[in-house]
This record gives C-alpha cells, structure tokens and sequence, in this order.
C-alpha cells in the first residue's frame, strides 16, 4: 500500500511532465538517425553496425535522463521527508528507480524496434536484441542513479554524471551490444544474455546501498 | 502519554569548514516543551535542526532520544519525528491532497487522521485538490503544516515555520504547536520572531559563532 503510493507518486508525476521525459526519447532516436546519415547509408554496413549503434545510443539517453531523478525532489525538500522516513531510504530508492526506468528505460527498449528496422536489423534477432535491452537498461538506471545521488547537491551535476558514470557502464555495453551482435549474425547469444541477467541482479540488489548511502552524503551539508 | 520522553543534547561541536557553529552544545527538552533556537543570520540555526533530525551529521557530542543515541536507533527515531524545513517538501506538481497521501505513505505508522478533515483544518478546503504549483507561498507552508498534523509523531521540528505564513496562517500555527505541546509533544523550532506559546515553557538555545 506505502509502495504503491511510492510508485504512484511518481508515476503521476511522470504524467504531468512528460514533455520533460520525452527528451530521452528523442535523443535517442536523433543519435540513432545521424549514423546513417554520417556513415555511407549502405544496408550491408548498417547491419553490422545496428547492435552498437543502438546499444550506445541506449546508453547515453538512459545516462541523460537519469540527472532528474533526485534533482527536483531535492529542491523541494521531498528528498529530505524519503531520508526522514523511518521507511528504509534503500527500499525506497529501489522502487524509485525502477519507476523511473518504467518512464525512461521502456519507451526506449519498445522505440529499439523501430530503430532496428531502419538499420536493416535481421528481423529474426529482433528477440534478442530487445531482450538484450531489456536486461541491460535497468542496469544503466540504476548505475546512473548512483551517479545522480553523488551530484544531486552540485548545480553542474549533469555534466558530471556521464563522467562518473560512464566507465562503470562499460561491461554492460560490451555484453548488451555482443548479445544483439551475434544474435543477428546467426550465433548463440545466451552467454553475454546471462551475463547481463547477473549484473541486473547485482545492481539491483546492491546499488541501493550506494544510491541511498549517495543520497545520504549529499544531503548532509 | 505517562511517559515522559526527553530528547538531550549531548557535548555537540557542530563545524562548517573552519567556522564553529557551537562547541560543547548541551540541552535537554522533555514533553510539553518547547525549544527555540535563536541566532543571527548564518549562525547554524538550520545546520543545527538538521543534525538533531540526524539529516545533518554533528563533529562532536551525541543527540538521545529516550536514552538512546540516534545514531544506533535512527529508524526509531525517524520513526518518531516530523520535519518542516524552509522548502516545505510539497511536489509543485500534486496538489494538497496527493502530497498528504504521499507523506502518509512515507509514515511509520499510517496515520488515521482524515486527510480531508485536516486540509480544512489549515484553511485549503477550496484549494485541496489544484496542483501546489498554483498555490501561493503561504498556502504551499500551510500545505507542510497539514503534513505535520498527518505525522502521529511526538517531536516536531520547524525551521523559520512563519515564512510567508498570513496573520491567520501564524494563528494556525500557534494553535497547532500548543495542540501538540497539551498531548505530550515536543516541539524544536527556529525563528527570529517570538511565538506565543505560553502556558507552556519555551526554553532557548543561542547560537553565537563568536563564542
């Protein structure tokens, strides 16, 4: 009942400002549209390419749009009444991202397929790479959340989050864009989607502490 | 109620950079008590609230809540306190009632009170249901106080509580604190202006950088 309040919150929020959850969005599709545009539009070339250029720009629209996150809750105090609350600041972080994810991460995995098939994505690994999506975005939430929670106080933070942030994203890139990569030129790719199944599961059970612990240290002065 | 709780304040040396906003800082504030913090601007009025609500972290010395130290009993205490800081903590983009279902969720225990009873209570019956960002400052804070009449919680504590309250707004408000002194609770706020709270005892702490 208190979570779904948590989430309902949000959620609501979410709605009232969605001009602002679009940017992620956009971006995305932006960054994905100037490769063919930049590269030689050749469907051979863009194939090989589709899985990195997706996955990375992924990557950077999640890492965007993940500075909000705390940023106008700490403004108005709300991150303050989450510290104060005898509910523990890890659960409620928890679910606090995973909304975010719902509003920020998912569009993005269901705009992948379109994205796919304007870089002639093999259509019968289309699966996998959503999969591979789907796996490794939350995991991007939630280590950009840990970012976000270190730069919640500083009036620059955008600009430094991507930078703390990004070398901790790269084993998830290097597994998401192998997953997709392999999967569209016919081969296994239940390894790197185990892989990215673990680090979920290690993120999600552990970055809480970092981002509460975060939160914490942000607002101590 | 029989029991007597008693916050106390033990030895605390708070230091922001190379300034001492208080050394050896002692106190204690029993139920039915009232503390003011007084101080000029800059003195640490808000530093020191924040590190007795355990938001802010203190160099020295040691906050007790019923004998204990809230660094060993921080989920008991948050669980026993209410906070209303100089931004109230109201999303701009819900209204009254939608902040007042969030805060209850954030409560240890949800509180039975009615959530429309107590918007009437401060004076946002017409406004319970508009988004806050179309409210005005005053009606934002009465928002915050509606939010510590939700929390069932022993201690409050008010940072500057009069900002951009009306003269009924300040009414309110005293009515409110002497409500919440009569059944047992304690109340630590910081404010240049007085409050009236008398019969109740108002104790004070000043903060003075210089000493």
């Amino acid at each position: 009942m208190r979570y779904r309040a948590i989430i309902g919150r949000d959620l609501r929020l979410a709605y009232r400002r969605r001009g602002e959850l679009a940017t992620p969005v956009i971006f995305f599709v932006i960054v994905t549209a100037l490769f063919p545009l930049a590269l030689n539009p050749d469907p051979a070339l863009l194939r090989t390419l589709a899985p990195g250029v997706i996955w990375v720009a992924a990557l950077l629209a999640v890492l965007i749009g993940q500075d909000r996150l705390f940023k106008t809750d700490y403004e108005d105090g709300s991150l303050e009444l989450m510290l104060l609350s005898p509910i523990s600041l890890e659960w409620i972080v928890l679910l606090r991202v995973f909304t975010h994810w719902l509003v920020t991460g998912l569009p993005l995995v269901i705009l992948s397929l379109l994205l796919a098939m304007m870089l002639d994505y093999p259509m019968h690994a289309i699966g996998i790479l959503v999969m591979s999506l789907l796996l490794g975005t939350p995991i991007l939430s939630f280590l950009g959340a840990i970012g976000a929670s270190l730069t919640v106080g500083l009036r620059r933070g955008f600009m430094l989050l991507p930078i703390l942030v990004l070398p901790l994203t790269i084993p998830v890139l290097i597994f998401g864009a192998a997953a997709a990569g392999r999967a569209a030129l016919g081969d296994h790719s239940a390894a790197p989607l185990y892989f990215l199944g673990a680090m979920l599961m290690l993120t999600v059970t552990l970055s809480p502490f970092a981002i509460a612990g975060g939160l914490r240290v942000s607002l101590e002065s | 109620m029989e029991q007597q709780d008693v916050l106390a304040v033990e030895n605390l040396d708070i230091w922001r950079g190379e300034r001492c906003l208080c050394r050896n800082l002692s106190f204690r504030v029993s139920s039915g008590e009232a503390l003011q913090v007084q101080g000029q601007n800059g003195a640490g009025k808000t530093t020191l609230i924040r590190v007795l609500t355990g938001l802010g972290r203190a160099d020295e010395g040691d906050v007790l809540w019923r004998g204990e130290s809230l660094r060993r009993n921080g989920e008991r205490y948050r669980a026993s306190l209410a906070y209303l800081g100089h931004s109230n903590g109201v999303k701009l983009g819900l209204s009254p009632r939608e902040n007042l279902t969030v805060a209850g969720a954030l409560l240890d225990k949800p509180s039975s009170a009615d959530i429309g009873a107590i918007l009437d209570r401060v004076g946002l019956h017409a406004q319970a249901d508009l988004p806050c960002g179309m409210l005005s400052m005053g009606q934002r804070r009465r928002t915050g106080l509606a939010r510590l009449l939700l929390s069932n919680v022993r201690l409050w504590f008010l940072d500057e509580p009069l900002a951009s309250l009306d003269v009924a707004g300040v009414k309110l408000l005293t009515e409110m604190l002497k409500a919440h002194l009569n059944g047992s609770g304690i109340v630590i706020f910081a404010t240049h202006q007085a409050i009236e709270l008398a019969p109740h005892p108002v104790k004070s702490v000043l903060l003075d950088s210089k000493a």
